[in-house]
């Protein structure tokens, strides 16, 4: 321990880290993981003539898939959800993107309570089994880590897949019930503006919200696609905030604190500000702008022939509803319509389509989202003009991939 | 910033996430529309479930700080006390100089010599609590809520008092032998201070 340097715990500490004995220390993976890819399965030649496997408590992907997300970090950090292997609209959960930042906590939901305070006429504590006797609400919503995109704005790189330069998103089915009716529980006054959500994890993750986030459309989960939150998603109860970026929406949540003004916490001071080319840094950027992304064809997948490829992907804003997705196949000359999944949900992810036929000679893929207020999608070009290099949240430029004749596809992050 | 323009600031926030045409004028009194997402319903049934929390409950868990000093608890703490606080339990993720450690342990200590807040145009440029933090309160809030990392909470509020005031006499915002306690954190003024702005951005066809 004495011995330990800094240039070890940056070089070593990933691989120590299993023996967590070196003093506890946090570990550091700067590179991202790369999960081997298993050997493929040897299967019955002829499966029609051999009895099939028995059924199982818990079941499991075919072994010939293994979509992974990419972890980065030991304790603190980052996975990426791989849009690339996913179809429709809802992120499988234990693909789902995580962000945290002290790890994730384990929590024995029987010790678990919320309470609420404040400026409020009775401040209450729930525990999860109060909570569950509320009438329940069931919507999809996704939720977007506001960093997404940021290496693919600053620095594009070819060889980025989907999962690479935006895999900060999912799309989810989320049970719980309205922050509304706690509200009317504990009777909020009307001198409180905001209110502060605090998690359960080991950096007591706090955030300032607008209390009329809280009435509009807040909720407060604990249901992730039919079943218990995942713990990476704040097992046994997260904040959900329709639209806004996703580190508001606090995991593991516990407190919440009715007040006048803002508290001006760390994630909402020196993180989660965007500096802007004219000196300033904005703050309290809740919502997210409208976005999309082509997800196929896309890094790393290959075009084999010529002919029909359909180009699909996903589409979102944090200002309602997705109204229109257009799609350009010669690098942005000429662009349209794609067709969108039905149902077109308010803050969730939209599956956009558009059939191709390929010449197989080399081009660009793009793809622009507009949303209901007509904001539209803008290239990389009139953000880095707006924003600037430095802005450090709030990615949402138009993405694209270029098609070799010879089929490979590269990740085309100048637009 | 004034606390008082922070409400306006979520009033026009929450105008732009609903509003299609029109943006709220700052004044505007109560909820702005929403058009985007489920109606407004503030009256509806109570249940009465969950209890009443008790003071000791919520004081176990009222640790946030305000700006304006709010929650900072009794004590004290030199930057010189600080000092050696951090060397014994800061330096090896943040450097002994709070130079950091690759992206995960942020930099603390460093003042931006350029001037106009460049932050904007070079996104290499290092921040800290002396370059970009805007508020003092800030720093005692999160050392004693998450740090240090792997002993989160094990610090006394004197240390914590120590080590925010160590940082802000080593970025240069209070005096090398400076002491700090509630009143006294409150008042620092950061640099930084006057650089944030609320969030302009309302939807509809302009890019921002």
């Amino acid at each position: 321990m004495t011995d330990l340097t800094r240039r070890d715990l940056l070089t070593g500490a990933a691989a120590l880290v299993g023996g967590a004995v070196l003093a506890g220390l946090p570990a550091v993976a700067d590179g991202q993981a790369k999960p081997a890819v298993p050997p493929r399965p040897t299967v019955p030649p002829d499966p029609t003539k051999v009895t099939g496997g028995a059924t199982t408590a818990v079941g499991s992907r075919s072994a010939f898939e293994h979509p992974v997300r990419t972890p980065a970090g030991e304790t603190t950090g980052y996975s990426l959800t791989p849009l690339q292997d996913l179809t429709g609209t809802i992120t499988p959960s234990d693909l789902h993107f995580e962000r945290h930042h002290a790890g994730v906590p384990a929590i024995d939901p029987e010790q678990h309570h919320l309470v609420i305070h404040g400026l409020v006429e009775r401040p209450i504590v729930f525990g999860l089994e109060d909570l569950k006797r509320f009438p329940a609400v069931t919507r999809v919503h996704y939720l977007e880590c506001s960093g997404n995109g940021r290496t693919s704005y600053r620095e594009p790189k070819p060889e980025m897949t989907p999962q690479k330069v935006y895999g900060l998103t999912g799309n989810t089915e989320w049970t719980g019930l309205t922050v509304a009716q706690l509200f009317r529980e504990v009777g909020v006054k009307p001198e409180a503006k905001w209110f502060l959500a605090e998690g359960g994890d080991a950096c007591l993750m706090s955030r300032s919200v607008p209390v009329e986030k809280g009435w509009q459309d807040a909720l407060i989960v604990w249901g992730q696609n039919g079943e218990p939150l995942r713990p990476e998603q704040g097992y046994p109860l997260r904040l959900l905030l329709p639209g806004f970026e996703g580190n508001m929406s606090v995991k593991w949540l516990r407190r919440l604190e009715l007040g006048a003004a803002p508290w001006m916490t760390r994630w909402e001071t020196s993180k989660y500000t965007d500096p802007l080319p004219d000196g300033t840094s904005r703050q309290f950027s809740f919502a997210m702008d409208a976005t999309s992304i082509i997800t196929a064809p896309a890094t790393p997948s290959l075009l084999s022939a010529k002919g029909w490829w359909p180009v699909t992907g996903l589409a979102w804003t944090g200002r309602g509803k997705i109204t229109r997705v257009e799609v350009s196949v010669d690098g942005g000359r000429n662009w349209h319509d794609a067709e969108l999944q039905e149902p077109v949900l308010d803050m969730a992810h939209t599956r956009f389509s558009y059939p191709w036929e390929w010449n197989g000679k080399e081009t660009v893929l793009l793809s622009r989202a507009t949303d209901q207020t007509g904001y539209v999608q803008p290239m990389r070009a009139r953000l880095l003009e707006v924003r600037g290099q430095g802005t450090d949240f709030h990615f949402n430029h138009i993405k694209g991939w270029r098609i070799r004749p010879d089929g490979k596809i590269f990740y085309h992050g100048e637009t | 910033m004034r606390r008082g323009a922070w409400r306006v600031a979520a009033l026009v926030v929450m105008g732009g996430a609903a509003c299609r045409e029109s943006v709220p004028a700052p004044q505007a009194e109560g909820p702005p529309r929403v058009e985007a997402s489920t109606p407004v319903v503030r009256e509806g049934p109570r249940y009465g479930l969950g209890r009443l929390a008790t003071a000791g409950e919520i004081a176990a868990v009222d640790l946030d700080v305000s700006p304006d000093g709010t929650g900072l608890p009794p004590g004290s703490g030199t930057a010189v006390q600080g000092a050696e606080i951090y060397r014994q339990k800061c330096g090896i993720c943040h450097g002994q100089k709070g130079e950091g450690m690759s992206t995960v342990y942020p930099a603390l200590i460093g003042r931006e010599p350029r001037q106009g807040f460049p932050f904007g145009t070079d996104w290499k440029i290092v921040k800290t609590v002396g370059n970009y933090w805007p508020y003092s309160t800030t720093l005692f809030d999160y050392i004693r809520r998450a740090m240090p990392y792997t002993a989160p909470g094990s610090l006394s509020n004197d240390e914590v008092y120590a080590l925010t005031a160590h940082l802000l006499a080593a970025n240069e915002v209070i005096a090398k032998n400076a002491a700090l306690d509630a009143a006294s954190l409150a008042a620092v003024r950061m640099p930084a201070h006057d650089r944030f702005v609320p969030d302009d951005r309302r939807g509809g066809p302009e890019v921002k």
